[in-house]
């Protein structure tokens, strides 16, 4: 048993009873020839061309399909399972980021930065395996429910003015999926912790162990992501096997001291760097429960062709003879460990040259012996990432709280020349790029305002646009969806599109506390469905290859998210609720009462009239009479008419205000029973 | 509405300005509705004159009141519909107030005219455009009862026992019932159809409950907060979500409440108790806009003659202008340049608000002040009338 055969003491004593259990399954699993719950851990390192550092964490637990466990997990988290059985979530992805990734300097065509860049604050959405009007209510509970599991205010996307239904430009397209941003959530360390717990090690153990906090937000860049797929989940929903991936994407500045010594001379000599002066912390050894362990440095296609390989020329032979020296042993650069392989990338047809994939096993590093892995640079070195074929940014327009206008910038990046050329075999060469944009509802946004500008020219929207979905706002009940479908011309510098809205005016209990700060509209999706991030590397055992390394490969178009945009809105008087109500409610009896005022007053001639009149009649009940007609018919008819005794008048109107009243908190309480 | 105002204005200036034809063509419709109301009401205040002078005739108080004094009430009325600012900014502005507007001037005018399928369409119309004018029906049936404005009926029974002839021919005619269940035929004609039209053309949209709901629930329901130049707005925006409902309850039913002691008082007025209505629902509507208030202005032209000894007058016009003007500058100050508060934009609302009560209870009450100097001239007391 590989498990067995490098036993962590410390682990063991914590959980042993976890691992015992843990290796009794894998017994009984071997034996049945059985799939098992797997849990692999890995860190991929990166430098950045902006003298920074990425440094992405993925782990990924699986559950195999299988009834004979039922609701038994050994590594899997119980309460993502739960969850999954439950609301019958096919695909559910939840982010928390804090930062806004740089696209023009960290790139964004890679695979890292399509699938991990993600809005500021949270984002989550899922797909359901329920009947169409079922959603809803599972999107409710889900909502609620990982709010509570990873202690965040994602139960405001419950309302349905916050989230929607992206019909066909949201990459997952069906009609089951439900998207919602939440953009002003602020993610913290509260919302790490039982993130963590999720993993079997925790933070305890393995490549996890060098998630230190204060290092973690110190970054630029954090982003936290849990993406869960559910595969073949039956009527029945328990045997349904899951693959919970988590990552976490920082962006770091190596600040070791030798960078701080050189900076004066060297300006561009990138900092060098290691794991303990990123992180402060060492990973002794593999988490003992993982698959598979291991730490990756990656090596950007712009870095490689920078860094002038001896044999860059015939790349093929170096694949052949992957431990070969002169890969790790560089002029530029020195590596403190040495790799245990190197992967290259395959040819793709995107870039010229191939990125590097240096592979460090952690099984090999024990307490006494940490694995730290460490980059010194020699020389400057200055490279670009491979960025989205188009740059885009959103801004607003106009000036004032009464109307603005939203606009959404596309500018080439240059990036894709050659692969745009290969791509133009007819001439026609069109780049389609899809637009996903939720406004909510208090920004009225008028859909027929749509304009496009290509190369700075207005244009037909007709001509650029091949399909549009618009579902307006409604007020308070949903919020505006706009999905575009734009077909550019490949030669494209700049495109824009540009829609126009009105503010609106809120309650003042729907504003939330720092009102004046404004509202965020959340980032519009930019997704190019012709371009694939994909980085396929050369591996010589397809049948233990890593998580990550396959999650690579998967073709998942190129997406990026713009920024997310502060709208200010009109604040009403937040001091001034009893004033206005008293103000008004005055100005109100003011009317009634003098226009009733207005109505039954008589002047003093004809009141002696009338009271001449009255003293004429004795007797109570031809009073009443008359009095009763005069109501009647009205109190003009002055000979007939007497004047009503002020007891009786009151009386009588109090009777029947009364009445009134009372007619009215009946009414109101069998409306409201 | 005054954002549409502020707007406008800017609009307006230009329209005189540079590009009359620009500027017309693209709000001819609402150029001629105005056009057309404004005739609508010329006629209408012809016929009031009239009727004015014919029952003074049989009262004999042709010399008593200086008859040749008598303005053309018609033509005043005219004219200060068409010459109002308020008329012009909501046409410049392609506001589709005035067409709701004409709706209401065609009904009171088919009344008056006693052509009754045109009552009963306009008030079905005006009724449909924004729901308020529905109490109209008050007026018209009056007008249709007992035919247009007149000194109260029991001052000409009066003077005919004094001169102790009973002319039948020269009293006012009794309430008579056929006209009314006539327009009440054509009313629900009208109604149906409408209904119908509508029915088949929204039958894709969810049909005439939905148009109810997002149309006369939209009115009801003071939903949208945007400001304007009522109240309003503020006081949804600033009550306490658990008295919303009370609230909407109270101000609606403050319309309700009002119609029947008017109906009492004015009902040998019955243009006039229209005019009062439609000054009150202006004042308590959910989403009042100056169009509004350019009809009940227009509409008061008709009575410049009964009027003439209305108080406060001068003090309505100045506070009128200085709202009119003070108003865009705290809207311009508290939206687009962020340098006033919303409190300085309700002030402005709530002393409009305020002109307009000030405007619709002297005004009743010089009416009734009018009936009462009549009564007195044929009573013979010499003494005024105001008390």
């Amino acid at each position: 048993m590989v498990l067995l055969q490098r036993p962590h003491i410390l682990l063991l004593l914590i959980d042993t009873h976890q691992f015992l259990q843990c290796w009794i399954a894998f017994g009984s699993a071997n034996e049945e020839g059985q799939q098992q719950e797997e849990f692999s851990e890995e860190l991929l390192v990166k430098p950045l061309p902006d003298h920074k550092l990425l440094a992405h964490f993925h782990f990924q637990s699986s559950a195999p399909p299988s009834t004979s466990n039922g609701c038994h997990h050994h590594l899997f988290p119980k309460a993502i399972s739960q969850l999954v059985q439950k609301f019958r979530v096919k695909e559910m992805e939840l982010s928390f980021t804090q930062g806004r990734w740089n696209y023009e300097s960290w790139g964004g065509f890679d695979p890292i930065s399509s699938s991990n860049a993600k809005p500021p604050g949270v984002e989550l959405w899922a797909v359901f395996d329920v009947p169409q009007h079922h959603i809803d209510a599972s999107w409710k509970n889900l909502t609620h429910t990982l709010s509570g599991l990873f202690c965040a205010s994602i139960n405001f996307l419950e309302s349905t003015a916050t989230y929607s239904t992206p019909e066909w430009s949201f990459p997952p397209a069906s009609g089951n999926v439900r998207y919602g941003t939440f953009p002003c959530e602020a993610v913290c360390t509260e919302n790490l912790t039982p993130w963590l717990r999720l993993l079997p090690c925790r933070d305890k153990a393995g490549i996890a162990l060098l998630l230190d906090r204060p290092s973690l937000y110190r970054g630029f860049y954090h982003s936290q992501r849990l993406h869960l797929t559910s595969t073949e989940s039956s009527s029945e929903g328990i045997d349904s096997g899951i693959i919970l991936e988590q990552t976490l994407t920082v962006v770091l500045q190596p600040n070791s001291e030798r960078a701080i010594e050189v900076h004066a001379s060297e300006k561009h000599v990138q900092p060098s760097w290691s794991l303990s002066s990123i992180f402060g912390k060492q990973v002794s050894g593999r988490c003992v429960l993982a698959k598979s362990s291991s730490v990756y440095l990656l090596l950007d296609r712009g870095l490689v062709a920078e860094l002038k390989f001896p044999n860059k020329e015939n790349g093929k032979s170096a694949a052949n003879g992957l431990t070969s020296e002169n890969f790790w042993s560089n002029p530029s650069f020195e590596l403190s460990v040495n790799p245990d392989r190197i992967f290259l990338e395959e040819s793709s047809s995107h870039s010229k040259s191939l990125s590097i994939l240096y592979m460090f096993q952690v099984e090999k590093y024990s307490e006494s012996e940490p694995f730290d892995i460490g980059l010194m640079w020699k020389v400057p070195v200055a490279w670009l990432c491979q960025q989205t074929p188009l740059h885009a940014s959103r801004f607003l327009m106009g000036s004032g709280n009464e109307r603005g206008a939203i606009a959404i910038s596309l500018k080439s990046t240059q990036f894709t020349e050659g692969f745009m050329s290969a791509n133009s075999k007819d001439g026609s060469c069109e780049l389609r790029v899809d637009v996903f944009q939720v406004v909510p509802w208090y920004v009225k946004v008028y859909f027929h305002s749509l304009r496009v500008f290509v190369d700075q020219q207005p244009r037909a929207v007709s001509d650029f646009i091949e399909k549009i979905h618009v579902s307006p706002s409604k007020d308070k009940m949903s919020p505006g969806v706009m999905e575009v479908v734009l077909k550019l011309p490949c030669r494209v510098n700049t495109a824009a599109l540009t829609i126009e809205f009105d503010k609106g005016f809120l309650r003042i209990d729907e504003y939330p506390p720092d009102a004046n700060q404004g509202f965020d509209i959340p980032s519009a999706i930019i997704s190019f469905p012709n371009f694939h991030a994909s980085m396929v590397f050369l591996e010589d055992d397809s049948l233990n290859r890593s998580p990550l390394l396959s999650k690579f490969q998967d073709k998942c178009p190129v997406m990026s998210y713009t920024e997310v945009l502060l709208v200010p809105l009109t604040t009403p008087d937040f001091s001034m609720p009893y004033n206005v109500s008293t103000i008004k409610c005055t100005v109100f009896a003011l009317y009634f009462g003098s226009l009733l005022n207005v109505l039954q007053r008589r002047v003093a001639e004809e009141e002696r009239f009338l009271k001449a009149k009255a003293a004429k009649k004795t007797g109570r009940l031809p009073l009443l009479l008359s009095k009763l007609s005069a109501k009647l018919r009205g109190r003009r008819r002055e000979p007939l008419h007497s004047p009503p005794s002020s007891s009786s008048f009151i009386n009588s109107k109090l009777v029947l205000k009364v009445i009134l009243v009372a007619g009215l908190a009946v009414g109101w309480q069998y409306f409201f029973s | 509405m005054q954002d549409l105002c502020t707007m406008v204005h800017l609009c307006y200036c230009l329209f005189l300005v540079l590009s009359p034809l620009i500027e017309l063509k693209d709000s001819q419709i609402i150029f001629c509705t105005d056009v057309v109301s404004a005739m609508l009401i010329r006629a209408t205040g012809q016929n009031l004159r009239l009727a004015y002078l014919r029952s003074l005739e049989s009262l004999d108080l042709v010399k008593q009141i200086e008859v040749s004094e008598f303005l053309f009430s018609g033509d005043i009325a005219a004219l200060i519909y068409l010459c109002n600012p308020f008329t012009i900014v909501a046409c410049v502005g392609l506001s589709t107030s005035p067409i709701e507007n004409m709706a209401v001037i065609l009904c009171l005018y088919g009344a008056c005219s006693r052509l009754i399928p045109l009552a009963a369409f306009g008030w079905v119309i005006a009724t449909h455009l924004s729901l308020y004018p529905a109490i109209l029906i008050i007026p018209v049936i009056f007008l249709l009862g007992c035919g247009p404005d007149s000194p109260p009926r029991k001052l000409f029974l009066q003077r005919h026992q004094q001169k102790e002839v009973l002319n039948q021919s020269k009293l006012p005619p009794r309430f008579s019932w056929g006209p009314v269940i006539h327009f009440a035929f054509w009313a629900f004609l009208w109604s149906v159809y409408v209904l119908v039209l509508c029915g088949i053309s929204l039958k894709q949209f969810g049909g005439l409950w939905e148009m109810f709901k997002s149309t006369y629930g939209f009115i009801l329901t003071v939903e949208d907060l945007s400001p304007n130049i009522g109240v309003l707005w503020y006081f949804f925006a600033e009550v306490f979500e658990f008295f919303r409902n009370f609230f909407l309850i109270v101000f609606h039913v403050n319309i309700l409440f009002m119609i029947l002691p008017l109906a009492i008082r004015l009902r040998h007025r019955p243009c006039y108790l229209a005019f009062v209505y439609v000054a009150i629902c202006s004042m308590l509507k959910s989403y009042p806009s100056v169009g509004d208030s350019a009809l009940y202005l227009g509409l008061l032209g008709w009575f410049v003659n009964e009027l003439a000894d209305m108080q406060f007058s001068l003090f309505l016009f100045c506070g009128y202008v200085g709202v009119s003007l003070l108003s865009p500058v705290m809207h311009n100050l508290w939206i687009w340049r962020g340098t006033g508060n919303a409190n300085f934009y309700f002030a402005t609302a709530m002393v409009y608000a305020c002109l307009q009560i000030v405007l619709v209870v002297e005004g009743v009450s010089a009416m009734l002040n009018h009936d009462r100097k009549l009564r007195n001239l044929i009573t013979g007391k010499p003494q005024d009338a105001k008390s």
